[in-house]
């Protein structure tokens, strides 16, 4: 079908018309013709940051669609998961647990160059859940150690999407290596409540959760190998009984708390995208709430309100919209509590600012228990 | 969990060796007989001396949470502490004898032994003191503190009361997160934290140690004096680089710790020492 710009085009070329009408007819050509218009179309290179932050955006579009770059770089490398030094051979985009937060507007182009650098040993790709055909773009991203490609596919619809490796035959674990992250497409006007008012944030927050399978030896210690292709056979064997070792956010038990604790004042609004790309999730502040959430993640559906815990399915991000009411130290959880306390699903928040003894105070502080 | 039943056999059996000890030290024959058996223990003689204690638990005042208030504690006689804390390959004779159970840590020989509670740093205490023919102990709060000296973290926040009771919560916080990203919780060879000027080492490195003291809910009156408190022995002290509270049975700190708060990084045991001639005079009794 054409575009009333292709149309246009084609009017403008005059005696040329006929001929590129008939070539129109024909896919490839019609994706030509896309192309060149998409080369019109102003561009953006992002630098990526690591998570829990995401790399400075609009929350409303300024002007029309945009052709927005970005790289991720396959890093194979060891990486300590929890405070025990246990370690994991992962698989990462740009070396983080999860993979950056990338951000585009409704009718964006974005166009990702994925390098597989010679040093690692596995092939890979991007699917991401953003986009449409291809198998998320993963046919057309196969890379080999030593090579890189890239792809552009447009963001036809608004939400928060995860992305993830998915190569033939090996795909969860490449997933629960650490190979995931999430693509949030903005609204162009931004996001809104149920009733169309726009909704804006203070900060943004990414909180990616993993699951990971550890083999043990003998005496029940987790092993460390020396290689991925060593460890491979026996973490297939775990991942098939299902019940992770560690259940983490940002990749290592306790990687947002004490120093690395999220911050945020009182009376500012925080949107907390989180997600999961293999196993599902409750996410919840313990002491505070979602006042706006998009469990499922997509901003065409009006938010749910003043939800407690908020449900994220394996294989999707959700966002929450929380405004701070009081001071202190909130504890973000995944609220299955032992995956939490257990496994490692606890990340903090310093809120800085004034109590409201309105919402809450103290009437008795613990004294010995009065005779009646 | 493993029944606690040689756990407890343990406790009575050593409580007799220690008894029969008694006799053993005074003869200077007993020692020597458990020296083949048990590695000799390198302990640090604190001096008699004093110190300014800043009272461990909860205290508040005017229904307000305060910092605890001081008190002067003297030693008058000075007292023995290891000078390492006990390791992985200590624990481990003590595990062979059927008297501790074993440790959750993945440390070995002369790592400290971590991934012990408070009831298996007791159980370890009453083994220790029947193969020694020695009293050893849990130090209390005190005698740690004092022990540690310029290591001892004083847990005071010194802050006015503002009104808002997340100042305080956010501000303990910060100091127990102080640094604490580019710290190694992994547990390290004994020595690897040096000594302190008192000549014991690895106090307050990345090893909580179990104290005997119990926790305390307390409310102080206008003179700093303690008005009326609640104890709670289920809980105890635990010592470090920072004060902790711990229930009694929690082997591993970042489990049993609250979910938004900072945890130790490991819980371990060092034991102090009675006399002998207050052993002696057990034996008798």
């Amino acid at each position: 079908m054409l575009t009333r710009r292709e149309a246009l085009l084609g009017t403008a070329a005059g005696a040329a018309t006929a001929a590129l009408f008939a070539a129109m007819a024909a896919t490839p050509v019609l994706a030509e013709v896309r192309a060149g218009d998409i080369s019109t179309l102003p561009r953006e290179k992002v630098t990526l940051v690591a998570p829990p932050f995401v790399h400075e955006h609009q929350q409303v579009a300024i002007g029309g669609p945009k052709v927005v770059e970005f790289q991720l770089t396959v890093k194979e490398q060891p990486m300590v998961i929890d405070d025990d030094g246990t370690t994991m051979q992962a698989m990462t985009y740009n070396g983080s647990i999860p993979a950056p937060m990338m951000v585009v507007h409704e009718g964006d182009y974005l166009e990702l160059t994925l390098v597989n650098p010679e040093t690692n040993e596995m092939p890979h790709n991007v699917d991401f859940h953003a986009a449409t055909g291809a198998l998320g773009g993963a046919k057309l991203l196969d890379v080999n150690p030593g090579e890189q490609a890239t792809i552009r596919f447009k963001a036809t619809r608004a939400g928060t999407f995860v992305y993830h490796c998915a190569p033939a035959g090996m795909i969860p674990w490449h997933v629960v290596s650490g190979m995931s992250g999430t693509v949030m497409v903005l609204p162009r006007d931004g996001l809104k409540d149920e009733a169309g008012k726009p909704l804006k944030y203070d900060r943004i927050y990414y909180v990616g959760e993993n699951e990971f399978y550890i083999p043990r030896d003998e005496n029940g210690k987790f092993k460390k190998f020396d290689s991925l292709g060593d460890s491979y056979d026996e973490t297939l064997k775990v991942m098939r009984g299902l019940i992770p070792t560690h259940v983490v956010f940002n990749g290592k038990v306790g990687a947002l708390t004490g120093d690395n604790a999220m911050k945020a004042n009182v009376g500012e609004t925080v949107l907390f995208v989180h997600s999961q790309a293999n196993r599902d999730t409750r996410p919840h502040i313990i002491g505070g709430h979602g006042d706006h959430v998009w469990e499922q993640g997509k901003f065409s559906n009006p938010p749910a309100k003043d939800l407690e815990t908020w449900f994220v399915r394996g294989g999707s991000a959700g966002a929450a919209l929380y405004t701070f009411l009081q001071p202190g130290i909130y504890a973000y959880v995944n609220h299955n509590l032992i995956e939490a306390a257990e496994l490692g699903a606890t990340a903090h928040i310093m809120v800085e600012g004034k109590w409201n003894d309105d919402l809450m105070t103290q009437v008795k502080a613990p004294a010995p228990i009065a005779a009646y | 969990m493993k029944a606690r039943v040689p756990a407890t056999i343990a406790v009575i059996a050593a409580a007799l060796a220690a008894a029969a000890s008694g006799l053993s030290i005074a003869q200077h024959s007993g020692r020597a007989r458990t020296a083949a058996r048990l590695a000799p223990i390198e302990t640090v003689t604190i001096l008699p001396g004093a110190f300014t204690f800043r009272l461990p638990g909860e205290y508040l005042r005017n229904g307000k949470p305060v910092d605890a208030p001081t008190r002067t504690v003297s030693f008058q006689a000075g007292f023995d502490v290891m000078k390492y804390q006990v390791t992985a390959g200590d624990y481990a004779r003590c595990v062979v004898d059927g008297a501790c159970e074993a440790a959750d840590g993945n440390a070995a020989g002369d790592m400290p032994v971590t991934g012990v509670s408070y009831r298996d740093a007791e159980a370890y205490a009453a083994w220790f003191s029947g193969r020694s023919g020695e009293s050893w102990r849990l130090p209390t709060d005190e005698e740690w503190s004092f022990a540690a000296a310029e290591r001892l973290h004083d847990d005071a926040l010194g802050l006015a009361d503002d009104g808002n009771p997340a100042t305080r919560w956010l501000a303990r916080y910060r100091s127990e997160a102080a640094g604490q990203a580019e710290r190694d919780p992994q547990p390290k060879p004994r020595g690897h934290f040096g000594a302190n000027s008192r000549g014991v080492f690895d106090i307050a490195g990345n090893v909580w140690e179990w104290t005997s003291t119990c926790y305390v809910n307390a409310t102080l009156a206008p003179n700093a004096a303690v008005e009326r408190s609640v104890e709670n022995c289920g809980v105890r002290v635990v010592d470090g680089r920072h004060r902790g509270y711990m229930s009694t049975f929690i082997r591993d700190g970042r489990s049993g710790g609250c979910a938004a708060g900072l945890a130790p990084d490991n819980l371990g045991i060092r034991l102090v020492r009675d006399e002998p001639a207050l052993v002696a005079l057990l034996g008798w009794l």
